[in-house]
């Protein structure tokens, strides 16, 4: 069991990264709040307790790798990768802005990004590639990737899905934002993706089902995907509410894509602030 | 030259093979086509290099690009028109990169013959050519084929090859020294040049005969690399001659001939005439059935040929 002070240390960082999400998509008054809220707390896992990375030297060969497939929850990673001292935090400020190093999207160009998405559905395939590499190498390193439940719509991630399997990629692990929420509404409403563990485990993945915001069961869930060695990659279904901390934009599909105006932001970053870490789930 | 006829495929296949013995980075992938695109070769002789994909060109591609991305120097092949398929992957996870994939597509153009319409890809150059940092290669023959593969492993950067079916006769020695975007001038000329491309370089050579016994002297250039164009040999062919024409089993649009239009109305316009399919898609039949009926067979390029020489004139 993780400590308790480790866990509302990293609640602590995920609501000091919930604000630089905020402000960065404030400033730049475009960008994807939602997925980027819903996202936070399993990165703050990754990156505080989890990934084997150097952000002193982004491209070593023996790091875990982190995919982003759901590219455009960008600001999430960005304000983690910045924090870890990848770039500089002043970066942030030149987000979704001409000649910056933050794009919309992510770029290989950045340190700390080890995948350009912003096309739905490909990322666990680049991620089920680095891991073919790996191995091939006698790499002993865990290759993870980010999707979306509206993601899960698109066929090609049935396409990987089938193949990591196929090719026995257990130092691959997928974890699925499960958000609730897509564009243009509910995702049971866009296009229902049934019982996704159920669809994952009929593939042949290992499963394991955490509550996305609740630290103690990131940490966990972690720890256990990355000791799994059966032939089997696994995927994390990490339940969250899209927008989370900020009660105007949960579950509220018009934040998926849309920056907050001066009072929206006002009232979020107030809301953030009041956030009680210990009790944060 | 021999009388030896082989498809470029088999080049392809057999140079995948020898550079894997002596490239250890070299893998390859397949869509569930290896023993038609002859990546089986390789994959008999490295299994634990070749990924079979199923039949799933996305994930390919996809892939093959994370595999590029660590270090790995990948060939993934399929037919033609099926890595369009997975156009957008191409777009955005490799040549958006700069990713280090070589994506094969056999069995490309009418020349494919019976499978038809479906199978016969005729847009694909225009598709890849349209990508920001994409190489372009067609072969003409076996040899040629197995120089670009080799080529392409020093080559650090995305690439598209097309590849075909049939046989074609083997015009180059072993010996022969292949660049990236270096047009090849197979046989001088005075009167027009033909840019030919692929299986339509042989149609073009035995259009040059026929030319040659109506006293018309034609260029004939191998344009085995259709992205980066051999700009300087297309300007200056078009100045020697202002007659210029370019054969190409693929649509008229986008292609080998858009490539050329494209240059020399910037640099040295002059009227030309394109060789190709004219918009629109084949049918079953055999290749050689097929290229007399749409246009693509010697008799045709040296009737259209002269019809444009003497127009000009």
């Amino acid at each position: 069991m993780a400590k308790k002070y480790l866990v509302s240390g990293l609640n602590q960082k995920a609501k000091e990264l919930r604000k630089d999400i905020i402000t960065m998509i404030y400033n730049a008054q475009s960008g994807h709040p939602g997925g980027s809220l819903s996202a936070i707390d399993v990165l703050v896992g990754l990156y505080y307790h989890k990934l084997r990375v150097d952000s002193k030297n982004p491209l070593w060969q023996d790091r875990d790798r982190f995919v982003l497939s759901k590219g455009h929850c960008s600001p999430a990673i960005y304000s983690v990768l910045a924090d870890k001292g990848y770039f500089p935090k002043s970066e942030l400020e030149g987000y979704r802005k001409i000649n910056s190093m933050l794009q919309g999207h992510p770029e290989l160009s950045t340190p700390g990004i080890d995948f350009a998405g912003g096309a739905l559905g490909q990322g666990v395939s680049f991620a089920l590639g680095i891991a073919l590499a790996c191995r091939l190498d006698k790499k002993n390193c865990s290759v993870y990737a980010m999707i979306g439940d509206g993601e899960m719509q698109e066929g090609a991630v049935w396409e990987a899905a089938m193949a990591a399997v196929f090719h026995k990629l257990d130092n691959l692990i997928v974890i699925l934002d499960k958000n609730q929420v897509q564009q243009t509404g509910k995702t049971k409403e866009i296009m229902d993706i049934g019982n996704a563990g159920l669809k994952w485990k009929a593939f042949g993945w290992n499963v394991i089902d955490i509550n996305g915001h609740d630290m103690q069961q990131i940490l966990k869930a972690l720890d256990k995907a990355s000791k799994i060695k059966n032939k089997k990659p696994t995927i994390i279904i990490s339940n969250t509410i899209k927008g989370k901390g900020v009660s105007f934009m949960e579950l509220n599909h018009k934040f998926h894509g849309k920056a907050p105006n001066d009072e929206e932001y006002k009232k979020a970053i107030e809301e953030i602030e009041k956030i009680d870490v210990k009790k944060f789930k | 030259m021999s009388e030896q006829k082989l498809a470029t495929r088999d080049g392809y296949g057999k140079a995948l093979l020898e550079l894997g013995k002596i490239n250890p980075n070299v893998v390859a992938l397949d869509a569930d086509l290896s023993d038609s695109t002859r990546s089986e070769y390789f994959a008999k002789q490295f299994p634990e290099r070749f990924f079979s994909m199923g039949i799933a060109e996305q994930d390919m591609v996809g892939a093959a690009a994370g595999l590029a991305f660590s270090g790995k120097i990948p060939y993934a092949s399929t037919f033609a028109v099926f890595s369009e398929r997975a156009y957008e992957f191409v777009r955005n996870v490799v040549s958006r990169n700069k990713l280090n994939v070589k994506i094969t597509g056999s069995h490309a153009g009418i020349f494919t013959g019976e499978d038809g319409k479906s199978a016969q890809a005729i847009e694909d150059i225009a598709a890849y050519r349209a990508l920001p940092n994409m190489v372009v290669l067609q072969p003409c023959d076996s040899v040629e084929a197995e120089k670009m593969v080799f080529a392409l492993a020093d080559y650090k950067g995305p690439s598209y090859m097309r590849m075909h079916r049939n046989p074609v006769p083997i015009i180059h020695d072993s010996d022969y020294r292949f660049e990236i975007g270096k047009g090849e001038i197979l046989k001088q000329g005075k009167d027009a040049v033909i840019f030919a491309t692929g299986t339509l370089v042989h149609e073009a050579l035995k259009a040059a005969e026929i030319l040659k016994s109506e006293r018309i002297d034609v260029f004939v250039v191998n344009i085995h690399t259709i992205k980066p164009l051999d700009v300087n040999l297309a300007i200056d062919l078009a100045k020697k001659t202002n007659c210029v024409i370019t054969a190409e089993d693929h649509n008229v649009i986008g292609g080998l001939g858009g490539a050329v239009a494209e240059t020399l109305s910037e640099n040295y316009p002059c009227i030309m005439k394109r060789i190709g399919l004219n918009d629109k898609y084949a049918e079953s039949g055999k290749p050689d059935e097929l290229y007399r009926k749409y246009g693509l067979d010697a008799d045709s390029i040296a009737e259209e040929a002269m019809k444009f020489i003497n127009k000009k004139r």
